[in-house]
């Protein structure tokens, strides 16, 4: 009997082993599946060509992938551009100055933005944000412009993306040592030079973090700018000009297009390529925000 | 001079805040307003009938069900995988283990990859293995995207735990494996907390349904017959010429909406009853 106990016991311990080196290894298997799906095209074209090209007429073999990596880079730049401002302030604001009351009341409003699916945000892109676009802001600046944009598909990314923001810049906050903020106000400072010289001083690392991981999160979005950004395979030219993001791509094409092997491979390689990016930018900043914390532990 | 300052930074502030809360409110009516309209009994109890794609009759009740077999597999899959897991990185292993934070960390980078990939990764493992765009494609692909959501959240609330409840189960003898039995109870509210928001991740996510689980106006009878999902009947019925498609549409992103504004509200139900019971 007590054998029997010791033997759950250690049959238990190899099982959960088994998971947790599973887990890492799981990181590493899809990794290289994508890259040796994506191998083919790549022996077949000069990488550098991949990615610099910008004819893509994969009936003709032209896969060139610059339209697309632009788009992405465009959309998900634009998305931070909008969204910072006004998570570093409303992170500021829950942090430094808001009541008990409004911090609880704001959790589940952060809660839900991050917690709406993207096919919603695309659903509330098309119908809010492209028509206020084609017919209120494109025409002060261009001819005509369908709405299905640059500026679209990056304004409903930077609401999916403030909710991550704030919630990581809250934690990074919360890791400045009380003591800093109180002597920053003992000698007179008010509330919002003590943001300014020792918070945001402070915290500078982890908003650059919380930023990367956003981006991160940005570059990966499918289908919520799929639904809003047009999907041309062109270089936009401006921010009312259609684009076509990787992800937007892989979806589009993807499963149809088992018949023409170097296609697939071509589509692979976009996966591989927003795979690499998101796990470095990824890697870096966990590895910034652990880095805070572990100092938040200790003091 | 410094106190203008404050003051209108403190506006600012204030402003910034509340148009966050106006856009959540205003893409929740959005949705409401476009979609109400359309939004009968009919939608939730019925598959699409004979001219549904041209706006007659029928309902989303094959995507409806389609999602929610969808997500209880993968759930299924996921709870089997992460429960152990965290078990194993914060009882078994000692607090400062660095194999514990490796693991944390791998879990951090999968949890930011993106659906899509995750997508395109299952379907080439389905030609791969041979299976064809099913139910069980999508339940194996969306059971990798929720595992990382869920083990991260319910490690958070095991690294809360206090020391003291294993401290004192291992000094009256259990074995590491009976405690964890006793912890799990203890972590029970954070677990379904863990469990809803992975659930309300994996039922709105299209991107890794799209090329795995298929479409079907059928409810699936066995794991190998392609499944319909929520948000891809949002989709498509999204990119319909008809009026009354799209209007389908809006009432099925309803019917989602829903779904996840629920699940929403019942995670912070538990995870408050874990703080409030917590020793």
């Amino acid at each position: 009997m007590r054998k029997l106990r010791i033997v759950k016991d250690k049959t238990a311990r190899v099982i959960m082993l088994g998971f947790a080196i599973f887990t890492i290894l799981f990181l590493a298997v899809i990794g290289l599946s994508l890259f040796f799906k994506a191998l083919p095209i790549m022996r077949e074209k000069n990488l550098w060509v991949l990615l610099t090209s910008s004819s893509w007429r994969p009936f003709r073999g032209d896969f060139g992938f610059l339209p697309f990596i632009v788009s992405t880079l465009y959309v998900s730049l634009i998305a931070i551009i909008i969204a910072l401002p006004f998570s570093v302030l409303t992170s500021i604001y829950l942090n430094s100055y808001a009541s008990k009351r409004i911090r609880r009341f704001f959790e589940p409003v952060v809660d839900l933005l991050s917690g709406i699916p993207p096919v919603i945000y695309g659903v509330w892109g098309t119908l809010a944000i492209v028509p206020l676009i084609s017919n209120k802001i494109a025409p002060r600046f261009v001819e005509f412009s369908t709405g299905y944009t640059v500026l679209a598909g990056g304004i409903v990314l930077a609401v999916m993306i403030i909710p991550l923001l704030i919630s990581i810049m809250v934690e990074v906050f919360r890791s400045i040592p009380v003591v800093m903020t109180d002597a920053s106000l003992s000698l007179g400072a008010t509330k919002w030079q003590t943001v300014k010289k020792v918070i945001l001083r402070k915290s500078f690392p982890g908003i650059i973090a919380a930023t990367v991981l956003a981006l991160s999160r940005a570059f990966g979005e499918t289908m919520a700018v799929l639904m809003v950004c047009g999907n041309i395979p062109l270089i936009p030219k401006s921010f009312f000009d259609a684009c076509y993001p990787l992800p937007a791509l892989i979806a589009n094409n993807y499963g149809e297009m088992l018949s023409m092997p170097s296609y697939e491979s071509a589509l692979m390689f976009a996966a591989f390529l927003l795979f690499i990016i998101v796990v470095l930018f990824n890697g870096a900043s966990r590895f910034t925000l652990n880095q805070i914390e572990k100092r938040y532990q200790l003091s | 001079m410094k106190q203008l300052e404050e003051k209108i930074f403190r506006i600012i502030m204030i402003g910034a805040a509340l148009i966050i809360l106006g856009v959540l409110i205003y893409i929740v009516g959005t949705i409401f307003f476009k979609g109400l309209p359309s939004l009968t009994w009919d939608m939730i109890t019925k598959v699409p009938g004979g001219g549904f794609y041209l706006g007659k009759e029928g309902g989303v009740l094959n995507a409806i069900v389609g999602s929610v077999y969808i997500i209880f597999g993968a759930l299924t899959i996921s709870l089997v995988i992460s429960v152990p897991l965290v078990m194993y990185i914060n009882f078994y292993l000692p607090g400062t283990s660095m194999f514990s934070n490796i693991v944390r960390f791998c879990l951090d980078i999968l949890y930011g990859v993106p659906s899509i990939v995750y997508g395109a990764f299952g379907f080439a493992l389905m030609v791969y293995l041979g299976i064809r765009a099913s139910l069980m494609g999508g339940i194996i692909v969306v059971a990798m995207l929720i595992m990382p959501i869920m083990m991260r959240s319910f490690d958070e609330v095991a690294r809360l735990l206090s020391r003291d409840l294993p401290d004192a189960l291992l000094s009256l003898g259990a074995t590491r494996y009976e405690m964890v039995k006793v912890i799990l109870k203890q972590l029970m509210p954070g677990l379904i907390t863990a469990v809803l928001l992975a659930i309300g991740r994996g039922i709105g996510d299209a991107a890794t349904v799209l090329f795995t689980a298929g479409y079907t106006d059928n409810i699936p009878t066995s794991l190998s017959q392609p499944a319909a999902s929520l948000p891809l009947s949002i989709f498509f019925q999204l990119g319909s010429p008809v009026e009354e498609v799209q209007n389908r549409a809006y009432a099925s992103a309803i019917i989602l909406t829903m779904i996840i504004l629920i699940l929403s509200f019942s995670a912070r139900y538990f995870s408050s009853k874990f703080l409030k019971t917590r020793i």
